[in-house]
């Protein structure tokens, strides 16, 4: 487990002690793919630790390494008619996948709309 | 005898197969969907290979080691680590060159004494080696490397390609390639040093660059089995052949209706029988007046006979692309596939061609298996 739990202890308004607890978490960030990908090779969604997509893609890649050269070229980038979503948004860097994520954040692999035949 | 052969097409890999009573017809579709690029049978083992472009997610491999069993993907051959900075261009259109497999173009297995072993030509110039029945691919560097590699360009795509391997069959180690654009090249070492065959014309280039070897664009190269020192080029610019093994090569001239194509097919015990399919010229690919025909010589290009009867005589629009074309064992069966999905067998070395299907998807190749 990632997560930990860390007991604090606070007041509330009518003086009743309760413990809450704060979350201190290492990114989590999910991982998607294009369900048109599953035809070719097998991509459960997941989640997974790291401040980049880099990172974050790197891990998934790890545990399930026929993925990976469907999503990245022979460099490492991301292939020309693929594309990465973080949050709603194409991410900037498609050569060394710099872009910074978060907790919370969801990475969609696309396939793009040029690229098909 | 084949009575069967495998199609590529962009949508799938159709299976034909011939009847006991003769008709041939389409068998079944695997990989529905899938642009197949090139696919071999492996006579060592029977094992059938087959490359893929799936334009968004790259390019695949896959093996099945018998007719009965499931395809598996295979490792794609994949490119070196590009040099940081590396500013490379093709030449023509100024594209960056990737370090990339964008293009499985052809895959060969290897030479009869080395079982186990394939060969990958790939877009943009790479030449991959298996030793594992495509398990893992390393590139052989000293083409790759070679200075005059980055003088390729593109032709029909934008980047330079490997699309003809053929190996010696006297001696492993002895190998020649079709590059577009990039001349043909033969290696008598395994590929531990490559030579560039001499004696085409580039008629797409100045004419002070005709001659230049390096940037010669032979759309198909393919040797005689029974004789393999004889080779036959369908070149952009002509038809050549060679008799020395593919080291020179000389201009077959007065072949009507046309000299331009992509395909050819040589008889696998006849050094001076091939065949060819024309189009009218590099800026209109399409049968000359419409009417498809194969050009037939049988005495090492002297003279061309037009063959084909059941083609069509008009209208018609079908370009055979460079895998396109096969001939089996006998020498008597072809096979031809067309961009416009039509598809037909020959029984008799051309004569006569027999329509299986005018209704498939752009055929990339066909085979006999």
């Amino acid at each position: 487990m990632l997560l930990k739990e860390v007991g604090k202890e606070v007041r509330k308004g009518c003086g009743w002690r309760v413990y809450s607890a704060v979350m201190v978490d290492t990114p989590l960030v999910s991982v998607q793919f294009t369900r048109n990908l599953a035809r070719h090779v097998s991509c459960p969604a997941a989640k997974y630790v790291g401040a980049t997509v880099a990172e974050v893609l790197g891990a998934y890649f790890a545990d399930h390494p026929a993925v990976r050269h469907y999503v990245l070229d022979d460099q490492g980038g991301v292939r020309q008619h693929v594309t990465v979503f973080v949050g709603g948004s194409t991410i900037s860097d498609r050569i060394r996948l710099t872009d910074a994520v978060g907790a919370g954040d969801e990475i969609y692999v696309m396939q793009a709309l040029s690229g098909g035949t | 005898m084949s009575d069967r052969m495998l199609v590529g097409t962009r949508k799938g890999l159709v299976d034909v197969r011939r009847a006991a009573d003769g008709v041939w017809a389409v068998h079944s579709l695997e990989f529905a969907g899938g642009p197949v690029v090139a696919v071999v049978r492996d006579p060592r083992d029977g094992a059938t290979y087959a490359t893929f472009d799936h334009g968004h997610f790259g390019v695949k491999l896959h093996r099945r080691d018998s007719d009965d069993a499931p395809w598996t993907e295979i490792t794609t051959p994949s490119y070196p680590p590009k040099p940081e900075g590396l500013d490379e261009r093709e030449p023509m259109g100024q594209t960056v060159v990737p370090w990339n497999t964008e293009y499985a173009w052809v895959i060969e297995p290897g030479h009869a004494d080395e079982p186990g072993v394939m060969w990958c030509g790939t877009i943009p110039g790479g030449l991959f080696r298996s030793d594992d029945r495509g398990e893992t691919w390393s590139i052989n560097e000293p083409l790759w490397y070679h200075e005059k590699r980055p003088g390729w360009f593109g032709g029909g795509f934008n980047l330079p390609g490997i699309h003809s391997i053929s190996i010696d069959p006297r001696d492993a180690a002895t190998m020649v390639l079709g590059v577009s654009c990039g001349g043909a090249w033969r290696t008598d070492d395994g590929g531990a040093s490559w030579r560039v065959a001499t004696g085409m014309m580039a008629g797409y280039l100045p004419p002070s660059q005709e001659a230049d070897p390096y940037t010669q664009d032979p759309h198909r190269v393919v040797r005689c089995a029974a004789n393999p020192d004889v080779l036959w080029i369908q070149h952009h610019s002509g038809i050549y052949r060679s008799t020395d093994g593919g080291l020179a090569y000389h201009e077959i001239t007065g072949v009507e209706p046309s000299n331009f194509g992509f395909a050819v097919a040589v008889h696998p015990a006849d050094p001076d029988t091939a065949w060819f399919v024309p189009a009218v010229s590099d800026i209109i690919r399409v049968p000359v007046d419409g009417k498809l025909v194969v050009t037939r010589t049988r005495d090492g290009g002297r003279s061309f006979q037009q063959v084909g009867d059941g083609l069509p005589t008009e209208h018609a629009y079908d370009l055979i692309y460079r895998h396109g074309l096969a001939v089996d064992a006998t020498g008597n069966r072809l096979a031809m596939g067309s961009t416009t999905g039509s598809l037909w067998v020959s029984e008799d070395a051309g004569d006569t061609m027999m329509q299986i299907s005018s209704n498939l998807p752009p055929i990339s190749c066909v085979t006999f298996v």
